[in-house]
């Protein structure tokens, strides 16, 4: 059998091929999307983000036996950075999940960053995508210590989990901006710690200071867990289950569906466009002749640019012009 | 983006001491490859699965505790069986001489003992990879 039907008939070592390929942009990788492609989009895929040492792993551990008690397959996405000096990384999420580890249920996958900043690393969609073709029904992403410009998450989760501890400083002005405002259910961990009711108090007077939500909008619950011990998972599920019951309900499972297809397909489009336009000033000579100008203050940038884009266009539909079928080759 | 090398660290068996693995684990960091350290108390079986699931390419065993004669083969076996024969398997810590010839027959590439050198480690990995790659 070849790598996509071992993928979809459920075996772990396909997946774990599939996931290698894709990170390392492997000339087979994409071939093996398109082809798994329509057989995604079943999956239901939950973030967890929050700041360094609040206890996001062991939580997603916690949670992915919760969500394996119901007989489904659960995937584990998680992330840590790579080093910027040598491209290394330790990865050390595993050591604190060690109860879902023991159930081949629970496919867990470390991540390195590889220099992509936003929370994730740059082959998140697509190992969701190789997961949710693999037949895991619930997909937890675990995404890097996060403060505010980490919110990639919300690109691809339906449900983001934001989880802080108390005792980390003024733990809510670090995450007031930007993830504050992702997070459909917030965790206060380690909830038996002093100051975990201050922490609690002052999410839920961010969460009114909110901009006005609809009547009937999804309102983010405030949760306390102990996840060391398991005390309150149970209810972090439960308020997930009910923003994706929501999600159903309002139509927000369709519409985040065309909104994750329709910003996949623009950064797909805009990264064909702009190697095809660099590819052609490269050789028409175009490149060299306006990055002169711009170096001697001759042309701004943004001008050089749209110099580039109108000669292009030129060129491409001089190509199509009929009866000049071999246009292509006098650009 | 070319192919990074994946090393999962694994501590099996009932000892408590990491050190070793972690020193270990940063030098293959600080080498440019991924590490990924599954903690203290591993079951061969738990170890097994982290390697096919992690994809790894190479699978550094710690063991101080002298049940390598048991749990080595153990895994290999069980990597063998998960169609992941091909990964390098690597022993380092305590392993009296008279025991490594059973270890190099039962599949390990190699057992490194106390006081070899990190660059040594480090470059012994990187080579058998790259040469079976």
């Amino acid at each position: 059998m070849d790598l996509a039907s071992r993928l979809r008939a459920g075996d772990a070592a396909a997946l774990a091929r599939a996931i290698t390929l894709v990170e390392n942009s492997d000339a087979g990788a994409r071939r093996l999307l398109s082809e798994l492609y329509p057989h995604t989009g079943r999956a239901r895929v939950i973030g967890i983000t929050g700041p360094p040492g609040v206890g996001k792993s062991t939580l997603t551990d916690q949670l992915a036996v919760e969500f394996r008690s119901e007989g489904g397959l659960v995937g584990v996405v998680a992330v840590d950075p790579t080093s910027p000096f040598t491209g290394g990384a330790i990865l050390g999420d595993r050591v604190r999940m060690t109860r879902g580890a023991g159930d081949p249920g629970v496919f867990i996958r470390s991540l390195a960053t590889r220099g992509q900043l936003g929370g994730l690393s740059r082959a998140t969609g697509d190992v969701i995508k190789l997961m949710d073709a693999g037949g895991r029904d619930v997909i937890l992403v675990e995404t890097v210590g996060a403060g505010q410009a980490e919110i990639d998450i919300m690109h691809y989760a339906h449900s983001t989990l934001v989880v802080v501890a108390p005792g980390l400083g003024d733990e809510i002005q670090a995450i007031k901006a930007g993830i504050m405002e992702i997070g459909h259910v917030f965790v206060v961990n380690k909830a038996d710690r002093d100051g975990a009711d201050r922490t609690a108090a002052e999410l839920e007077m961010m969460l009114e200071m909110a901009p006005d939500r609809d009547p009937g909008a999804w309102r983010p619950p405030v949760i306390r867990t102990v996840a060391r011990d398991g005390s309150g998972v149970s209810e972090v599920r439960r308020q997930a289950d009910a923003h994706w019951a929501y999600l159903k309900r309002e139509g927000g499972l369709e519409e985040g569906r065309r909104r994750r297809a329709a910003s996949e397909l623009a950064a797909m489009a805009g990264s064909l466009a702009e190697r095809h336009l660099l590819e052609w000033a490269r050789i028409s000579g175009a490149w060299n002749r306006v990055l002169d100008q711009v170096t001697e203050r001759q042309v701004d940038p943004y001008g050089g640019a749209e110099v580039l884009f109108r000669e292009y266009r030129e060129a491409a539909l001089l190509s199509r012009t009929p009866g000049n079928a071999g246009g292509r080759e006098e650009l | 983006m070319g192919k990074i090398i994946r090393v999962l660290v694994a501590k099996p068996g009932l000892d408590s001491h990491d050190r070793g693995a972690k020193v270990v684990a940063r030098a293959y960091r600080d080498a440019g490859m991924e590490v990924i350290y599954t903690g203290l108390h591993q079951t061969p079986e738990q170890v097994a699965e982290a390697v096919v699931q992690e994809d790894a390419d190479v699978l550094a065993i710690s063991i101080l505790s002298g049940a390598h004669e048991v749990l080595v083969p153990r895994m290999v076996e069980l990597l063998r069986r998960r169609g992941r024969g091909d990964v390098l398997v690597l022993v380092g810590g305590v392993v009296p001489d008279d025991d490594v010839p059973a270890l190099l027959q039962a599949g390990v590439a190699r057992v490194f003992g106390p006081g070899s050198r990190l660059d040594e480690i480090v470059e012994f990995t990187r080579r058998a990879v790259e040469g079976s790659g």
